[in-house]
């Protein structure tokens, strides 16, 4: 029974690559959907509080960010609560022209639906974010989210 | 006489999308933005008169410079917060001292007690922004938890499973967001 005599050649089989670039690309695309890139790079320490209640921002093209928070560099910035927008320290009077720049670069169509997150360190005094808050509301920005982390429903 | 199309050599496929692999990793951030949604209220008009909001309807929850919380008419505690708001919200014996409901027709659920009732937070410029979130996070849970009561009840399903965005609108209407700020005050200073 020739036929079924097992080949005794002590070579393995090669395993066929030629579907590895189609497993790439696999996983090539699901990075490149899930991906955002980082658009700038914080100057201030933000470690945002814990909530429950939280929704997830939807359409993060439309959403405009405000960081507040002690500076990471305090030596040179000291640690009084500072307010970064895009790539520098600003102050409160800057927020207005920051809404009107952020209105500016989206389309016209979508500009109702713009959204302001706040991204705001849990040390942070609530009068700089009350300030924030009050010029946001002077410029008509009124959708506004707490950035926060996700916690674990408390029972009660 | 057709020439013939030299084939392309697509040995260097995997090592170009390895690359852009590779690319995408180092760039990609996991993290999911989310938070506490809120609305802002414009700008108060100097003209319009004060609404004249009855004191049963207002339900007055204070934060301090040093974080410490008074609720209506004492001490408060972040932890029965929230089962005192849905107290106040749901007012489940019909209290003379907690808010009054109006009957309003609304689609898809008829006519149901909406609570008049208005939770009014107030904070100091020296509360703690973790502290201020504890609070807002706990009078959101109080609603989120009536709502979604209500939509057990009515639907059968938790309120954030309902797909009907008819049914979401009934139950929003019936148990509004009224978690209103007051306009800020410097009390207690930095």
């Amino acid at each position: 029974m020739a036929r079924f005599k097992k080949e005794k050649s002590g070579e393995l089989p090669a395993i066929s690559t030629a579907s590895m670039p189609d497993i790439i690309f696999m996983l090539l695309f699901f990075f490149m959907v899930t991906t955002t890139m980082r658009e700038v790079t914080l100057k201030v320490k933000v470690v945002p509080p814990e909530a429950s209640e939280v929704q997830k921002l939807e359409k993060k093209s439309l959403v405009s960010f405000i960081y507040i928070g002690p500076p990471t560099q305090s030596k040179m910035y000291g640690t009084e609560s500072r307010i970064q927008l895009n790539d520098s320290f600003r102050t409160v009077n800057d927020i207005a022209e920051f809404i009107y720049n952020e209105r500016e670069t989206r389309p016209e169509a979508d500009r109702g639906l713009l959204t302001t997150s706040l991204k705001v360190d849990k040390d942070v005094k609530m009068g700089v974010v009350t300030d924030v808050k009050q010029e946001l509301r002077k410029v008509g920005a009124f959708k506004i989210n707490y950035s926060t982390r996700k916690k674990a429903p408390r029972s009660n | 006489m057709a020439r013939k199309v030299p084939e392309i050599n697509a040995g260097s496929m995997a090592d170009i999308s390895f690359l852009l692999l590779i690319f995408f990793l180092v760039t990609t951030t996991m993290d999911v933005d989310s938070g506490i949604v809120r609305r802002l209220p414009p700008p108060p008009d100097p003209t319009a008169p004060t609404p004249d909001v009855k004191e049963r309807n207002v339900f007055n929850v204070l934060v301090n410079k040093s974080d410490r919380l008074f609720v209506e008419s004492g001490w408060g505690d972040i932890r029965t917060l929230r089962a005192e708001a849905k107290e106040f919200l749901s007012n489940p014996q019909n209290r003379e001292d907690l808010p009054e409901k109006r009957m309003e027709n609304i689609p898809g659920l008829g006519e149901y007690p909406v609570s008049r009732g208005i939770i009014s937070l107030k904070n100091d410029r020296g509360t703690s922004y973790d502290m201020y979130i504890q609070v807002q996070n706990e009078l959101t849970a109080a609603v989120n938890e009536l709502r979604d009561e209500l939509s057990k009840q009515k639907f059968g399903v938790k309120f954030s499973e309902l797909s009907n965005q008819r049914d979401i609108d009934a139950i929003q209407a019936a148990i509004p967001m009224s978690i209103s700020e007051a306009e800020p005050e410097n009390i207690g200073g930095k």
